[in-house]
């Protein structure tokens, strides 16, 4: 009788059917921005961007070969550069942890390449090294890679991923910006072209050397550039900033990019741009 | 808090005041003051570690830019604005001559109090600053003159509206532009040089600092929450980050270290602009007898040899 006065139950507890994915690691890569799982192997097809316009983060090397003629990359040799400048404990443990992981010597790879044949100086930067920091390392790839250019007369095109100067390295990766920006003070000086291409995120000492002295500046979309990090602007200035600050989007906007590129479209770009800036009208 | 040689100093005073009116001979006990004295200061100022230079860099009496202007160049006269609208109070430029010779001189400023601070950004300049400072060096190497720069600041001013302007572009931008000045570009650091706020004003030719002056690229306590996820490590992170003068010097970065007057710069001005004045004019001088080539390439092959392993 007392169960007829019981309440009956609103609500099953229903099991949550989980789509269940018998599959190897790696098979599916999930946006992030949207949540949409992808088929990697798809999703690489497609220059690793999402329908929903979400651009993954390239590794230098995919970025490579997505790039320049096949085959054509002629990678330089590392500069000769102070591993431990400041004796920083721990460091030297941190960058092999960081080259066994990732396959690569430091956080950026440059070389000669052909686009289409055209002759061009490519540095890639790699976001999984230490965040892709610039140490001596960095700065004096970059450095002696368009003092090459310079010396060969040919462009650059420097592809930023950066959380700014490493600092375990201290004055002597804020040194750097200066490095950096006197070579390429030179290649200027020598009439020769330099893109920036910006790509997520670069911020920091980067930002404000190399990252913005492109005859062109362009860069990916959603990626973030900024000088200061954000939490510290929000702090400094007491108010919330607005969803898109310090994206590429934001920053075209504030005139401080000259085009946002989606990635299918940065061979063809890149060709273009080089071929337009070979030659030009000679007056007598 | 307990200032031992403040202590000391004042029975010296007396003693000597005693002496004097009382006419008693004291002597004896003047002169076991004096060696006490001077123990005391090499005991203190010798044994100063990083984190005491960053309180000495940060005191707010320490001087400023506008200071060691007013005593080593009688005649400058600040000029303004970058021409686009805008005149960063946190840059002060101008011209004066120094020893007889035109100078450009720029510097980041700071206020002395709460009100100078607000007109000046407490030293923290806008895009806008940069810009500025770009216009008078490139005046400067149109009219043939060395340019002077001082560093006093915390960094860049990490606001809203300097990202919106540009404030990575301006500051790169005269990294660029001063990679080839054609003139001799002499830097002190005064105070604390912030990060790529302190280097947009900063590629030289020499790179002087004061004693008790710090240059790094971040501060100890941004790097000790980076670096351990713990701000109070802060004393800790000046050590290990090598953000002091000497530290800096033996790294091959500072051409040389200038020192400050017991207790530090602020004790007296007139007296740390008299040590700091030779030295400047030494390095322009020196910088004054190389060819346009020279200064370029010597200044390239500063900043490429600092990370560098030199064959």
């Amino acid at each position: 009788m007392t169960a007829f006065f019981k309440k009956p139950k609103r609500y099953m507890p229903l099991r949550q059917r989980e789509p269940k994915i018998d599959a190897p690691q790696g098979l599916m890569t999930k946006c992030p921005s949207c949540k949409y799982m992808h088929y990697t192997k798809q999703l690489n097809e497609n220059h690793k961007v999402c329908d929903c316009g979400y651009h993954f983060p390239l590794h230098a090397q995919e970025r490579i070969d997505m790039l320049v003629d096949e085959g054509s990359f002629e990678r330089f040799a590392g500069p000769s550069v102070k591993a431990n400048p400041l004796d920083f404990p721990d460091y030297e443990e941190k960058l092999s942890k960081d080259r066994e992981r990732t396959g690569i010597e430091e956080a950026v790879v440059c070389g000669k390449a052909t686009i289409d044949g055209l002759p061009l100086v490519v540095c890639v930067m790699d976001a999984r090294f230490r965040m892709g920091s610039m140490g001596a390392y960095v700065g004096e790839a970059i450095a002696s890679a368009v003092r090459r250019a310079t010396s060969l007369r040919l462009p650059v095109v420097l592809f930023t991923a950066s959380g700014g100067a490493r600092m375990q390295e201290g004055m002597v990766s804020l040194m750097q910006m200066a490095n950096t920006s006197i070579a390429l003070k030179e290649h200027d000086e020598a009439g020769l072209l330099y893109i920036a291409y910006l790509t997520h995120p670069t911020t920091g000492g980067v930002s404000a050397s190399f990252a913005m002295l492109g005859d062109l500046n362009v860069a990916e979309p959603g990626a973030l550039i900024g000088f200061a990090g954000r939490r510290i602007i929000e702090q400094t200035i007491r108010e919330k900033l607005p969803e898109n600050f310090q994206t590429a989007e934001f920053l075209l906007e504030s005139g401080q990019l000259d085009a946002v590129i989606h990635r299918e479209q940065m061979r063809s770009f890149l060709k273009k741009m080089i071929g337009l800036h070979d030659g030009g009208v000679h007056h007598v | 808090m307990f200032d031992p040689i403040k202590e000391v100093t004042e029975q010296l005073n007396k003693l000597r005041e005693t002496a004097e009116t009382k006419g008693i001979d004291l002597s004896r006990e003047i002169r076991h003051l004096e060696l006490k004295l001077d123990r005391l200061e090499k005991d203190i100022y010798g044994n100063m570690k990083p984190w005491d230079r960053v309180q000495l860099a940060r005191n707010p009496k320490r001087p400023t830019t506008l200071d060691y202007i007013h005593h080593m160049f009688p005649d400058f006269m600040e000029l303004h604005g970058d021409r686009h609208g805008y005149d960063d109070a946190a840059i002060v430029s101008g011209l004066a001559t120094f020893e007889g010779v035109p100078v450009t001189i720029i510097g980041h400023q700071r206020g002395r109090n709460t009100k100078e601070n607000m007109k000046r950004n407490f030293g923290m300049p806008h895009p806008e600053g940069y810009r500025k400072a770009l216009r008078f060096m490139k005046q400067a190497e149109k009219f043939n003159r060395p340019i002077l720069t001082f560093i006093d600041t915390k960094g860049a001013y990490p606001g809203k509206a300097a990202e919106e302007r540009g404030q990575s572009e301006a500051i790169a931008r005269n990294l660029f532009e001063m990679a080839t000045l054609k003139v001799p570009i002499v830097s002190v650091v005064i105070g604390e040089g912030g990060s790529g706020g302190a280097l947009g004003i900063g590629v030289c030719d020499r790179l002087l600092m004061l004693e008790n002056s710090t240059y790094s690229v971040i501060s100890p306590e941004g790097a000790a929450a980076l670096l351990w996820k713990d701000a109070k490590q802060a004393e800790r992170a000046a050590e290990t980050m090598k953000i002091t003068a000497q530290d800096l010097f033996n790294l091959g970065i500072v051409d040389e270290v200038v020192g400050e007057v017991y207790g530090g710069a602020h004790v007296d001005v007139s007296l740390q602009s008299s040590l700091l004045k030779p030295v400047l004019l030494q390095h322009m001088n020196e910088l004054l007898d190389l060819s346009t080539s020279q200064l370029i390439q010597g200044r390239a092959t500063k900043y490429h040899q600092i990370g560098t392993i030199s064959e």
